[in-house]
């Protein structure tokens, strides 16, 4: 693909490539770290990234904000985005602020934040509850 | 004076609809006392039913029913648009909101502490409202931000289990990553295709995306976007980890709101994006469905089932069932068929009912015996007769017993994979029947054929707890005999989305025009 | 609360203006930058602020738990009244024409009300948040830092 070298190509679309590196960035400590609150730090990477897609959309070159000014000639960059945006912040802080709150929850519960050691926890209570009915079907089997 | 009332609840019923919860849940968190909480979540859930009827009786014909917000006329401004697919869709939540919400009083007094209980009707509205909004808009962004509203509030419902069991907060947690990592992919697809066409009205967009070139790969990739991110959220196949989790360890009636309501909401909005939204002739958006959606259902539909079989905890047996039916309504969807469309939106029906019913059933045990486990249903028949009937019903209806509405779909389903020439898929549909059957006479026999624990007293379950459960009961078998009010109007539902749904030319459009 | 001399003395004088400049973007907002979003934070900040330097139970004092909730609920309750009334004069829900008898009073005064149920549901939400992170125990001793 000789689009990816084309410079121009790139350098018009900057944002664009951006929005793309921090977008997988944020993925990939989503998925990648153990640690639930750098998980949560990856999620706001990611939608973090969003809002600079929205934003770069809405930018045109020369464009002023979209408040009415004299001048017939001016441009003006589109209001619409930033308000989209404005309301995907809100729903970030909300969600950052909700997991953050699970997290506290999750530390006095569980007493680590390591999401190997909270599943390690999990699952030892699950295979427990497990073998008490495995347990308890063996009994029944035997009695009939 | 009543018609002066229905002509207002029909000209505004799109809007009534979301903004009574809306409402209620702030008036809910100022109420003194926990009754009187109840009482203005539940009047409002009432209302809200009734407005949704109404809708489902207007759109049945095929009429549209179109509200501008703040009097500003779409496209520029956000329209609520209801045709007969999403009036059913809110008819579905808002009934389960109904029914759940005495048992819901019931039962939180074991599951929550009572100090929040205000404060847990309040975030339930939420949940409510945001369910009802995603089905009612019109207008793209809104929908993602009725989705984050009813997500979060799940996500905070979810965690709400921890009272009994710390479990929940691991699984709210897990829910909240992918959720979120499904809400901004859902957001990033919708920044591209508002790129190419410049409009978020849904109508709008279907128009404007027709005109677009077939090889768009800015449109193609908001498609990959969009599918993805709604199979986050409807938890389809392999992107399903956080639903056992959370219907597991969540409190009772919210395992039983989520699972009748949560993911029916956003297999909704898929059928909307990929049939009113995108352009289904075009390959790409085409092939996704049937090469990849398609296998990917019926994965769910084998994989699920047979996991489910070896659960000893109910409700998570309950949740992987609940994946595998999930994979029955993609299945009809991907079919391409007004048919299939038909067996989609009447599962999503007759899946809402099953669900309730048994989760509740099986919720009711859990108050009186205090576990989900498989030992706590021991012999149970015998001292909560009503309760065990209920879950053998249900157990009926998830098999696709004839007499229950789950028959109803499964048939519509087979007939839609017959018409498609695709005989191995209805093979495959009766084949994961089977595999349900195993795991519901798990159910059947625990309760029924294994002695109950030594000592216990024959305790039924409260009234408040047996009435909802025996509605939905009622309307399972009810429905099963007299269906064909609900496979019309899902055949409505589903015609019209395959027309291209509310951007349809020909349909007549009532509401208040804006300006 | 002996140390951190500047720190209280700073905080001291900021609160107020912070107050003051929370209420200016608020009523700003109607015809520039601005509006409820970005006032309800800053005025919280500036009630965290104080929170953070003199204490929580000096700021629980002045602003208790109990209204956070209350405040939270009625700022959502003033944005859907708009509504709720503008239904009841016969528009749409939030048509601001109809809230006055000139359509363009209206748009002014609902968007004024609009926002100011904006920002005291955001300025709710921001306390309740600190609230339910400072709150819980155990706390960070004043030495600790």
């Amino acid at each position: 693909m000789s689009l990816l070298f084309d410079t121009a190509f790139i350098g018009t679309h900057l944002n664009y490539w951006l929005f793309v590196i921090l977008m997988m960035t944020g993925l990939y400590i989503v998925v990648a770290r153990g640690n639930l609150l750098k998980k949560v730090v990856g999620l706001n990477l990611f939608q973090a990234s969003v809002f600079m897609l929205y934003i770069s959309m809405s930018k045109i070159a020369g464009g002023t904000a979209p408040i009415e000014i004299p001048d017939p000639n001016a441009v003006y960059s589109s209001p619409l985005p930033h308000v989209l945006i404005l309301t995907a912040i809100v729903v970030g802080v909300a969600t950052t602020a909700l997991a953050l709150a699970l997290i506290v929850r999750i530390n006095e519960a569980y007493g680590t934040i390591e999401e190997d050691e909270v599943l390690e926890i999990d699952r030892a209570k699950s295979l427990a509850e497990t073998a008490r009915e495995d347990e308890r079907d063996n009994e029944e089997a035997r009695a009939v | 004076m009543i018609e002066a009332i229905t002509t207002f609840t029909a000209q505004h019923g799109p809007l009534l609809a979301i903004a009574v919860p809306l409402i209620a849940s702030p008036l809910a968190i100022l109420m003194v006392n926990r009754v009187a909480a109840f009482i203005v979540t539940w009047l409002s859930a009432v209302t809200s039913f009734g407005l949704a009827a109404q809708m489902v009786t207007i759109t049945a014909d095929g009429t549209v029913l179109s509200y501008a917000i703040g009097g500003w006329a779409p496209p520029i401004g956000i329209e609520y648009r209801v045709d007969a697919a999403n009036a059913l869709v809110v008819l579905i939540v808002s009934m389960m909101a109904t029914v759940l919400l005495p048992y819901m009083r019931t039962s939180i007094e074991q599951e929550v502490a009572e100090r929040q209980h205000t404060l847990f009707y309040a975030c339930f509205l939420l949940c409510f409202t945001g369910l009802m909004g995603v089905a009612v808009t019109g207008d793209a962004f809104n929908v993602f931000v009725f989705l984050e509203i009813s997500s979060l509030s799940t996500y905070a419902l979810v965690a709400m289990g921890a009272a009994k069991d710390k479990r929940a907060l691991s699984a709210a947690y897990d829910y909240l990553v992918l959720g979120t990592l499904g809400a901004t992919f859902f957001v990033i697809g919708l920044g591209m295709i508002y790129m190419v066409t410049g409009t978020l009205n849904l109508a709008d967009l279907g128009r404007r995306l027709a005109e677009v070139d077939a090889e768009n790969r800015t449109v193609r990739t908001a498609y990959g976007f969009i599918v993805v991110g709604l199979g986050l959220k409807i938890a389809m196949y392999p992107m399903h980890r956080w639903l056992p989790g959370a219907y597991t360890f969540a409190p009772t009636t919210i395992s039983a709101f989520l699972a009748s309501t949560a993911t029916k909401v956003a297999i909704y909005v898929l059928a909307r994006f990929v049939f009113s939204v995108f352009q289904i002739d075009y390959p790409f958006e085409r092939d996704t469905l049937q090469f990849v959606v398609l296998p990917l259902a019926l994965l769910a539909m084998f994989t699920a089932s047979f996991v489910a079989v070896f659960q000893q905890n109910v409700k998570r047996l309950l949740a992987y069932s609940s994946l595998g039916q999930i994979g029955y309504m993609l299945l009809g969807l991907t079919l391409l068929t007004a048919t299939g469309l038909t067996a989609t939106f009447t599962h999503l029906f007759a899946h809402a009912l099953t669900k309730g019913a048994l989760f509740l059933a099986v919720g009711a045990i859990i108050y009186r015996t205090g576990g989900p486990m498989m030992h706590n249903l021991a012999g149970q028949a015998r001292l909560m007769p009503w309760t065990s009937a209920a879950i053998v019903v249900g157990g009926l209806s998830l098999i696709g017993i004839p007499g229950t509405v789950g028959f109803v779909s499964k048939w519509v389903l087979i007939q839609a994979a017959f018409e498609a020439d695709l005989w191995p898929i209805a093979a495959a549909i009766v084949a994961s029947s089977l595999i349900a059957v195993v795991y519901v006479w798990r159910l059947v026999e625990v309760l029924y054929l294994q002695p109950a624990r030594e000592g216990a007293a024959k305790r039924e379950a409260p009234l408040t707890m047996l009435i909802p459960i025996w509605v939905l009961v009622v309307a399972i078998v009810w429905t099963g005999f007299d269906a064909d009010g609900l496979v019309s109007v899902a055949r409505t539902a589903g015609e019209s989305l395959l027309d291209g749904g509310f951007v349809a030319d020909g349909a007549r459009i009532i509401g208040v025009p804006g300006r | 609360m002996d140390h951190h001399l500047i720190l209280r003395v700073v905080t001291r004088l900021l609160v107020a203006p912070i107050l003051l400049f929370g209420l200016y973007v608020q009523f700003h907002g109607d015809f520039g930058p601005g509006g409820g979003f970005q006032a309800g934070v800053i005025f919280a900040v500036a009630l965290i602020l104080y929170g953070i330097v003199f204490g929580l139970s000096r700021l629980r004092s002045i602003f208790p738990d109990r209204w956070v909730m209350r405040l939270l609920a009625f700022g959502l309750l003033l944005y859907a009244g708009v509504g709720v009334v503008s239904l009841i004069q016969g528009g749409n829900y939030l048509d601001y024409n109809v809230l006055l008898p000139s359509a363009k009073a209206g748009q002014h005064y609902g968007i004024i009300v609009i926002e100011l149920g904006v920002g005291i549901t955001v300025f709710g939400v921001m306390m309740a948040i600190y609230y339910g992170f400072a709150g819980r125990p155990p706390s960070i001793e004043d030495t600790d830092w």
